[in-house]
């Protein structure tokens, strides 16, 4: 399959976006959080869960969508949501829990709602996927081509949720993709601790749909069976499952001591990162000039800078604000 | 308080081999808190295991085993994610020993931590034991301190019943104190008067307890001599001590973090106003969580019951 040059484009400047904001987020987030850990200090107080090392799950797929298409992401949701375009300034006040963010504040980062580009998320594991279920169902009903596309980690795979949703988008032919993260663990349980199947894509015979396997965190790959994924959704040809092997550069939250994962295991998986190696094929495969993609990264940075600066000067919402917004 | 409860499981494992522990993260990670830490080196993976994230599955398969002759300690692993097993507590594990007339017994211990204070997000920090008290069958038990946990948790996993045994996780690595290294059981249903006194009593539970403690010490100095009842279970529910203090005081307040609006506290009031109601002098003040979903961290500490709010309450109280 060739891949058109602005597509290729594109994933890469925004896998670098996604890398970028991930670490710049786990740099404000330590901020007077240590030595001692203390969760509720620094400018970023709770939990937080980073997405570094996942971005081909999240590019590979978001280039074949467009705004009217809905995207439901969980716990771990920053690249889903730069994938899918949502403001980055509003996203990024909102994890500073400030009054310009997209939920003023009150959401914090497992609860980044942005309806202009029909993103959502949310803490608890699989409950988002029935919400893409319902998203597809009311895409059909209303007789567009707009797909939905739920976002779960490999964990989530096991909960009812999952398995309801997939039974009911497969009775009603809907227009539904869930795209599985395997990062290998659910916290600290191994997939094969957790998983009766050796990938989730096996899973798709049971309901008679198509399963697809991306191995490799391959960005690529990824593109490609998403590509047809989507066109399939479209055209009315059901639902599909993607799983994606990826992987989970940090802890599962930051401060996570990670005592279930030895620690050469991160620094093996960061040899073959996908970033560098798309950074790499689009040199030689494509012949793209070095100055290109260095200019494209500045932009890149330039952004999220931005973001940042703007999540830091806006202001924070007044303590009675957490009493609104509960009915119209 | 995280120790004495790791100690209850493992002196009641090592007692009785039909001890099991079960939930997500619990074996080689210990628990997210640590609660379940060693558990599964001393014992072994038949006896301490993790499972997938499937919480309905979690309490659902206890039953199975609680049934079958095992006495599962489930861990749900926050609170907030109990709805997603909802059925299977209240309406399944809390149902069985009166759908078959005693035939079938359920005797699990449900562990969870629950409440706010840590700079963790809603469904992280939610106080839900008023959901539960909702639901004939289950006993909830809401340790305040280290000496308790232990003691309560034993009670608990020794009980025949479905036991929700929630964990304030403030309190976790919180105040320390002396717990015995030998086994002991406090009974449910058997209330703490933490302080004694004779204008007002302040009843609360769980979280909460500490700091109504030490407000009521400092009230002191102001000429309030409060006395504080730590409830320790709700149900069942040691409801004539509470009836025995507002006899004595007269004035009543209920401290808790969960959501004011049909909170235990609306129950207790009503108990008190159909046992007591003589006896006050003074309106029922709650001081509680607000009616909404639990804010971000930079506003908990005014959205959870605080200093101001409890003082306040008391001396409005003393106005009467
Ligand atoms: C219903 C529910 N149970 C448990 C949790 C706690 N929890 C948060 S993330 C997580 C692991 C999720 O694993 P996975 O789905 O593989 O996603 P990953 O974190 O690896 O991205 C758990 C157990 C939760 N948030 N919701
Ligand atoms: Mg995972």
């Amino acid at each position: 399959m060739t891949i058109s040059i602005d597509h290729l484009i594109w994933m890469y400047e925004t896998m670098y976006k996604i890398r970028y904001y991930e670490d710049k987020m786990a740099e404000a987030y330590a901020e007077g959080k240590n030595p001692v850990f203390n969760i509720g200090a620094g400018p970023v107080p709770g939990e937080m869960h980073l997405a570094t090392g996942q971005e081909p799950a999240a590019v590979g797929i978001c280039v074949h969508l467009k705004k009217e298409d809905t995207v439901t992401s969980p716990h771990r949701p920053h690249h889903h949501a730069i994938a899918k375009g949502v403001n980055l300034n509003r996203m990024t006040a909102e994890i500073f829990g400030k009054v310009t963010g997209l939920g003023k504040g009150k959401g914090g980062h497992m609860h980044l709602f942005d309806p202009d580009v029909k993103f959502s998320c949310g803490g608890i594991v699989g409950a988002g996927i029935p919400h893409a279920l319902g998203a597809a169902l009311a895409a059909k009903k209303k007789g567009t081509d707009w797909v939905a596309v739920a976002f779960i980690g490999e964990g989530a795979a096991n909960q009812g949720a999952f398995h309801e949703s997939l039974n009911m988008a497969a009775l009603w032919n809907l227009p539904l993709i869930v795209v599985i993260e395997n990062n290998q663990y659910g916290i600290s349980v191994p997939k094969s601790a957790s998983t009766s199947v050796p990938s989730n894509d096996i899973r798709a015979v049971a309901y008679g749909i198509k399963g697809y396997y991306v191995k490799d965190n391959d960005p690529i790959e990824m593109y490609n069976v998403s590509k047809e994924a989507v066109e399939r959704a479209r055209k009315g040809e059901g639902p599909s499952i993607i799983e994606i092997e990826t992987y989970r550069y940090l802890g599962h939250f930051q401060g996570d001591p990670e005592v279930y994962r030895d620690k050469n295991e991160v620094a093996l998986l960061r040899e073959k990162d996908p970033i560098v190696r798309m950074r790499q094929f689009l040199m030689k495969e494509h012949g793209i000039e070095e100055q290109r993609l260095i200019e494209l990264e500045n932009k890149a940075r330039q952004e999220v800078e931005a973001a940042y600066q703007f999540a830091r000067e806006s202001d924070y919402p007044e303590p009675e604000d957490a009493l609104k917004d509960l009915f119209v | 308080m995280i120790q004495a409860i790791n100690e209850a499981m493992r002196q009641e494992m090592e007692r009785d081999e039909r001890v099991i522990v079960l939930g997500e993260d619990v074996g080689k990670n210990g628990g997210v808190f640590r609660a379940t830490d060693g558990l599964l080196e001393q014992f072994g993976d038949c006896r301490v295991f993790d499972t997938p994230l499937a919480e309905s599955g979690i309490i659902g398969t206890s039953i199975g085993l609680a049934v079958n002759g095992f006495r599962p300690i489930a861990e749900i692993q926050f609170l907030g994610f109990v709805y997603q097993a909802m059925d299977q507590l209240a309406a399944q594990a809390a149902r069985l020993r009166f759908r078959s007339a005693g035939r079938f017994t359920c005797p699990i211990v449900v562990r969870s931590p629950y409440g706010g204070g840590v700079r963790t997000p809603e469904l992280h920090s939610d106080a839900l034991e008023a959901l539960f008290a909702h639901s004939p069958g289950l006993k909830i038990v809401m340790p305040s301190n280290a000496f308790d946990a232990k003691g309560l948790l034993i009670t608990a996993i020794r009980d025949e019943d479905p036991v929700l045994f929630l964990e304030p996780m403030k309190l976790y690595r919180a105040l320390r104190m002396e717990v015995p290294n030998e086994p002991y059981e406090i009974p449910l249903g058997k209330a703490r008067i933490v302080k004694e006194g004779e204008d007002v009593t302040i009843i609360s539970w769980g979280a909460t307890v500490p700091l109504v403690a030490k407000l009521a010490e400092e009230m002191t100095t102001q000429g309030i001599d409060a006395e504080v009842i730590d409830l320790r279970s709700l149900q069942p529910l040691d409801i004539d001590a509470i009836v025995r203090s507002v006899e004595k005081t007269g004035r009543v307040m209920i401290v808790h973090e969960a959501v004011k609006t049909n909170g235990f506290g609306a129950e207790i009031a009503a108990l008190i106003s159909e046992r007591a109601l003589f006896s006050l002098s003074a309106p029922i003040v709650r001081v509680t969580g607000y009616d909404t979903p639990y804010p971000v961290p930079s506003v908990e500490d005014e959205w959870l019951p605080n200093a101001a709010r409890i003082v306040e309450g008391v001396q409005t109280l003393m106005r009467y």
